[in-house]
């Protein structure tokens, strides 16, 4: 663990602050399942967009102008007057999408590789709370360009509260600053959009202290035997990082310079006008499935309840799931009842798009209701019935067993 | 393993590409699909066309339709040169001031001059217009689903209403307008409404294409540079992933 340097300013330097040590710690020798596979790439991508958010966000601030009236012509100030202003704005606007594409895959991973089980219940708690404050950061942005959607979209998000019984209406008056939504709002939602982000850089810092407290998990679930299951994280991992980054990249670019819009909603192009409300109010696809959550209950404050619910049953999920198995490889039955979820997620995204009428509000509700049976009824009873097949006794015979035998 | 996990992840993508139109309200009005000279990754726009439907745009729709947004000397880019971006400009008288006396007075617009609006306020648009708003032109092309081929189809669109159906005084039935009746009378009723001087000739379908391309090049004049940075930045990515994997592979040789 001793620092692999003869440079003197750095050995100086890490003997009274021991940044090189902690980065040689951390970056270089932690010792990593040797079996991770390419859904392990999604942490890193997901940090990679955050700082890519962060960078873009920065410069689109010092263009910006969080003002009622000159908001959305300062959008397009940056759009037509600032240099390279189009693409800081479309990888900003774009990134956000690929931020909550690559967080999803993330989670799933998570969910299909039973990452959350003991001892990483506390990591995957905070990667909760990092997914709502994504969302919560998702949505203010969204409202800063103050085109139709924006306007509609914080009308109706922010009267959400109003479902609560008594205290409803005072926190909305309170989120508003005032008696509509209006410059009051765009301002707070500006000054917490600039800071929900570096709230989001600590708790990403946590998740990685906690993440480094065992390691990672593997696509086999088991724990690492000893040494010899475990590889340096740099060269293997940084390397098939950037193999990974460089893909994501590549989908990225084709989104920002061949469809920079085809993501967003025609709607935001169009000032916003208290006026006029736009025939569908439709948030960003990635909040679609909770709309959807949110509209299949004929009661607005139990839809609003439930939506709440979809993120914080999460919270429950180490102890819903009562396999003593990790991986889904394992678990002949959940892995099926896995990809139903995936499904039913794709569902509730749809439906979330559709007006709640006929069809697709059946849906919804049918997609709702398999969502909260899944967690609460079906992973006990699966984690209790299943007999899942034998694991393997350590990482590196089930590493090298299949290489023996092509051999 | 890794080309089915990045084919998955392609495959999401694409599949999100495709869903995200058809989270469009539904409404069974079917739009014709136009070729256009930019929709495709490596489109560009066609300056003829920009520089018909600029004229199109000032001797038809400036009439009522504000383009607060874009600039006389932006039109640099669809090819016309300074002097005739200053006489274009020039042909506007624009209110500045106060000058050293204190007062408002009237100059001819210059290049960097935004377009000047064809009303003083917003009330004065809709009291020349039956109370109805021209909409500023300037984003339309983007503010629409499918805008170009939408704002052609509109103004082509222009039929008599179907049998049965009342159309109120000051209102127009459009087969593609949503509802069907639109404010605006139809702005392009004949043939030669417009003199081109390239010697195209101005038939109702060649000018309602041109002034579709200028309002799309109004609403994203930075079009054909992020179409072009795309290939530079595509082509080095692909070139970085394959000796990245390459890379990969060596490193990871001696750990299977």
């Amino acid at each position: 663990m001793s620092l692999a340097t003869d440079n003197k300013l750095i050995k100086w330097i890490d003997y009274r602050l021991p940044i090189f040590s902690m980065a040689q710690h951390s970056l270089i020798d932690y010792p990593t399942p040797k079996n991770l596979n390419y859904w392990w790439n999604f942490g890193s991508l997901a940090g990679i967009c955050l700082v890519i958010q962060i960078v873009t966000g920065i410069v689109l601030a010092m263009h910006y102008t969080p003002h009622v009236d000159l908001a959305f012509n300062s959008v397009e100030h940056i759009m037509r007057d600032v240099n390279y202003g189009w693409l800081i704005r479309y990888v900003h606007a774009n990134g956000a999408s690929m931020f909550f594409v690559v967080v999803y895959i993330h989670i799933f991973r998570g969910l299909y590789f039973g990452s959350y089980q003991a001892p990483r219940e506390i990591l995957w708690f905070l990667g909760v709370v990092i997914l709502l404050l994504m969302i919560a950061t998702a949505f203010m942005g969204y409202v800063l360009p103050w085109g139709q959607m924006s306007f509609w979209g914080a009308t109706v998000i922010t009267n959400l509260f109003s479902a609560f019984p008594l205290v409803g209406e005072p926190i909305v008056t309170w989120l508003w600053g005032g008696f509509a939504v209006d410059n009051a709002l765009l301002n707070r939602f500006f000054s917490l959009h600039y800071l929900l982000p570096f709230v989001l850089v600590g708790v990403v810092m946590l998740h990685l202290v906690a993440l480094h407290q065992h390691g990672s998990n593997n696509p086999l679930g088991i724990d690492r035997q000893g040494p010899q299951d475990s590889i340096p994280f740099h060269p293997y991992y940084t390397v098939k990082d950037m193999v990974g980054l460089a893909v994501f990249l590549l989908v990225f670019a084709l989104f920002v310079f061949y469809a920079p819009n085809l993501l967003g909603h025609a709607d935001n192009y169009i000032p916003a006008n208290p006026l006029v409300t736009p025939a569908h109010i439709v948030p960003e696809w990635y909040f679609l499935p909770f709309y959807a959550i949110l509209r299949a209950v004929p009661d607005k404050l139990g839809g609003v309840l439930l939506m709440f619910a979809a993120i914080g049953i999460l919270l429950l999920l180490p102890w819903l799931d009562t396999s003593k198995v990790r991986s889904a490889r394992f678990r002949p039955v959940y892995k099926w009842f896995f990809w139903v979820l995936v499904a039913d997620c794709v569902i509730l995204l749809v439906a979330g798009g559709k007006p709640p009428e006929g069809f697709w509000l059946i849906m919804s509700r049918v997609a709702t209701a398999y969502y909260f049976i899944h967690f609460i009824v079906l992973l006990p009873f699966i984690g209790w019935f299943e007999t899942p097949l034998p694991q393997p006794t350590s990482i590196t015979q089930a590493v090298l067993k299949p290489a023996q035998e092509k051999a | 393993m890794m080309t089915r996990v990045w084919f998955t992840a392609a495959a999401a993508a694409t599949m999100l590409a495709l869903a995200a139109p058809a989270f469009a309200a539904g409404d069974e009005i079917v739009l014709p699909k136009q070729k256009w000279s930019f929709s495709a990754p490596f489109g560009t726009f066609d300056r003829g066309e920009l520089q018909r439907g600029f004229q199109v745009y000032k001797e038809v729709c400036a009439a009522c339709h504000a383009m607060k947004l874009v600039a006389y000397r932006s039109l640099r880019d669809i090819g016309f040169s300074e002097a005739e971006v200053k006489a274009i400009a020039a042909a506007n008288e624009v209110t500045d001031g106060p000058n050293d006396d204190g007062e408002m007075f009237q100059r001819p617009a210059a290049p960097f001059d935004r377009f000047k609006s064809p009303f003083a306020n917003d009330k004065a648009a809709r009291a020349a217009n039956g109370g109805s708003l021209p909409p500023d032109l300037s984003l339309m092309a983007k503010a629409r689903e499918h805008g170009p081929d939408y704002l052609k189809a509109l103004m082509i669109g222009y039929e008599k209403p179907p049998a049965g159906m009342k159309v109120p005084d000051g209102q127009y039935y459009n087969k593609y307008f949503p509802g069907h009746l639109i404010a605006m009378p139809a702005p392009l009723g004949q043939e030669g409404q417009v003199g081109y001087e390239d010697g195209t000739k101005a038939t109702i379908e060649q000018m309602s294409h041109d002034v579709t391309a200028f309002m799309m090049w109004a609403a994203e004049p930075k079009l054909e540079a992020r179409h072009r940075m795309g290939i530079g930045v595509i082509g080095f990515l692909l070139l970085l992933t394959g000796l990245l994997i390459a890379l990969k592979r060596r490193i990871w040789a001696n750990v299977h």
